[in-house]
């Protein structure tokens, strides 16, 4: 991957890492309160699905501002994503569970909430296995369609955080509702790209038919069409 | 209303000195945290002043357990009339006014009334109880508790032939409860419910210290019920009523959401709540790295306790 260092592009990497640095400085001093295990499992939870949604709302962004260029947000705060969501995974397997595998399994075959999280995190990792400059070229159209599961693995990680809730819903409705803003801007955007090629049909085709009939039109315009 | 003081009670005919001077000790201690509001520092400024250092240990009290440190204890508690986590929880519920404390007692007893706490500990004999306490969320503690058994004050108040479930009402103070003021999730005041047998069970006891202090206001002070094969939240906090009823009580968790909690909830691996895995838990206390506790049938009190439910099928009375 070959990274344009610029300065803005800089910051988000290393701002990526400030929720990591943070908790490290927690664990450190102690500061996770009384069940520090369980404190550190969350809050990594926690930065995944904020990087998820920071991700979701690259493509907004860039449409509302006409801001070019931000792809590479869109797979930085990705992968940051996954990177966050792996760390969480892995305090759930290895420092709460301790990798005692015949009590994951009964962990994670009765907790439903769960199964959304592995859903959210197959998704994830598929994504970032296939996020490189070089992997979007050689999947060509699929690479669009197979990375539009992002908005599934969000929905899913929504439903996982719902469905453990023990008392606070502020905070996941907080996520439900940026997630479904973030899909229903999408989905806008998109029946309007729609409505407006249905509309503009007839009118570019009667603009090159008249400009054909004036041969006034030049060679390049035929060739895009 | 009627309340009755130290008068209608009859002097108890205990007379071994040191339970007597445990009991003044007491007494005094919740006095003074009335009267000097022990408990509005931070929570984690210990209220330490009071102990009572050599309390008898109490039936079915394991001594094997060792304690869970109590600063975990004072701080990881849920308190949803206070706060939904359990930071602002241990923090709001300083708030709680517990100056002269009255209990009601009634419903099907001969003796009903509205007793002081101060003269209902007058009659009774306190001992530490080191119990395990299972959260429904999975986590769990050991916890020294100081208390008396339920039995004893239901003995008291001499229940009728009609009493065969027990209703726990906990304290309405919406001026210093955020979420009873604005009607948030439960229905309030928190009630919790046991049948006539769990309740006169030796091991179901009412607290009103830990660690040997009187119970911090986040715990539950300053009277709490405690059964140690539930679920934790069955063991009511601040509780000001107790009555003693013919029909199962509505509890306010098995109101809110009845197929996740159901009355009896008690603590069962094999019963996974709806939503999560009830088949272990995590022990506050121990480190990174270390396994979660295999959770037991009944929370380990099996022994004592799986008699009172011998043909009942756990599954459906979950
Ligand atoms: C992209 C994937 C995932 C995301 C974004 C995610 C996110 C979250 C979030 C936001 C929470 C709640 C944090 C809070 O309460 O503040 C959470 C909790 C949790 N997650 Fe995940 N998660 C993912 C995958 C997984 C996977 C694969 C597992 C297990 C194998 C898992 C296990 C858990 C557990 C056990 C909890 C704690 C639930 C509780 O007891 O309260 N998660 N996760």
């Amino acid at each position: 991957m070959i990274f344009k260092i610029d300065n803005l592009r800089t910051k988000c990497i290393v701002g990526g890492l400030i929720p990591l640095l943070w908790l490290s400085i927690d664990i450190a001093f102690d500061n996770l309160g009384a069940n520090p295990i369980y404190a550190l499992h969350v809050r990594l939870g926690d930065w995944s699905l904020r990087f998820l949604c920071l991700t979701l709302a690259i493509t907004p962004i860039q449409t509302m501002t006409n801001w070019r260029g931000m792809a590479d947000y869109r797979q930085l705060f990705g992968m940051y994503a996954f990177f966050y969501a792996t760390l969480h995974v892995l305090a759930y397997l290895v420092i709460d569970h301790a990798l005692v595998w015949h009590m994951i399994g009964i962990d994670i075959i009765e907790s439903p909430y769960i199964w959304f999280g592995v859903l959210a995190y197959i998704i994830v990792f598929l994504l970032a296995l296939t996020s490189s400059k070089w992997a979007k070229k050689r999947m060509g159209k699929s690479w669009k369609k197979l990375h539009r599961f992002i908005y599934l693995a969000a929905i899913a990680a929504v439903i996982h955080y719902f469905w453990q809730l023990k008392g606070n819903l502020a905070e996941p409705l907080f996520y439900a509702i940026m997630v479904f803003l973030l899909l229903v801007f999408r989905i806008l955007v998109w029946v309007k790209n729609r409505q407006l090629n249905k509309a503009m049909a007839p009118t570019a085709r009667r603009v090159l038919t008249l400009a054909e009939e004036q041969s006034e039109i030049p060679e390049t315009i035929h060739k895009q069409h | 209303m009627i309340i009755k003081t130290k008068k209608d009670i009859p002097a108890s005919e205990i007379t071994d000195p040191l339970v007597f001077n445990n009991r003044r000790k007491i007494i005094k201690a919740i006095l003074a945290g009335a009267v000097t509001g022990i408990g509005i520092s931070p929570v984690s400024a210990a209220n330490n002043s009071i102990a009572w250092p050599d309390l008898p240990r109490g039936d079915g009290s394991a001594g094997l357990l060792t304690p869970t440190p109590a600063e975990l204890v004072k701080n990881y508690t849920n308190y949803y009339e206070f706060a939904f986590n359990k930071q602002d929880s241990a923090r709001l519920a300083q708030n709680l006014r517990t100056d002269s404390w009255t209990i009601e007692i009634g419903g099907e007893v001969e003796n009903p009334g509205i007793y002081y706490l101060e003269d209902v500990l007058r009659q009774q004999t306190l001992q530490e109880y080191i119990y395990r306490f299972r959260c429904v969320e999975g986590w769990s503690m050991v916890v020294p508790w100081v208390g008396f058994p339920l039995s004893c004050l239901l003995k008291f108040v001499k229940p009728l032939s009609g009493a065969l479930f027990v209703k726990f009402t906990a304290v309405h103070q919406p001026e210093v409860m955020p979420k009873q003021r604005r009607n948030a999730m439960l229905e309030w005041p928190y009630v919790e419910g046991l049948r006539m047998d769990e309740a006169m069970h030796p091991l179901t006891i009412l607290a009103v210290g830990m660690y040997g202090s009187i119970l911090p206001k986040q715990n539950g002070a300053p009277l709490r019920l405690v059964v140690p094969w539930k679920y934790g939240f069955k063991s009511i906090k601040a509780v000001v009523k107790i009555e003693l009823v013919r029909r199962p009580p509505v509890t306010s968790w098995c109101q809110f959401a009845p197929h996740e909690y159901g009355f009896y909830s008690n603590v069962n691996p094999a019963v996974a709540h709806p939503r999560w895995s009830q088949s272990s838990e995590r022990q506050l206390g121990s480190g990174f790295f270390t396994p979660r506790r295999k959770t037991e049938l009944f929370n380990g009190y099996g022994e004592q306790v799986a008699s009172l439910y011998r043909d009942m099928d756990l599954r459906h009375f979950f």
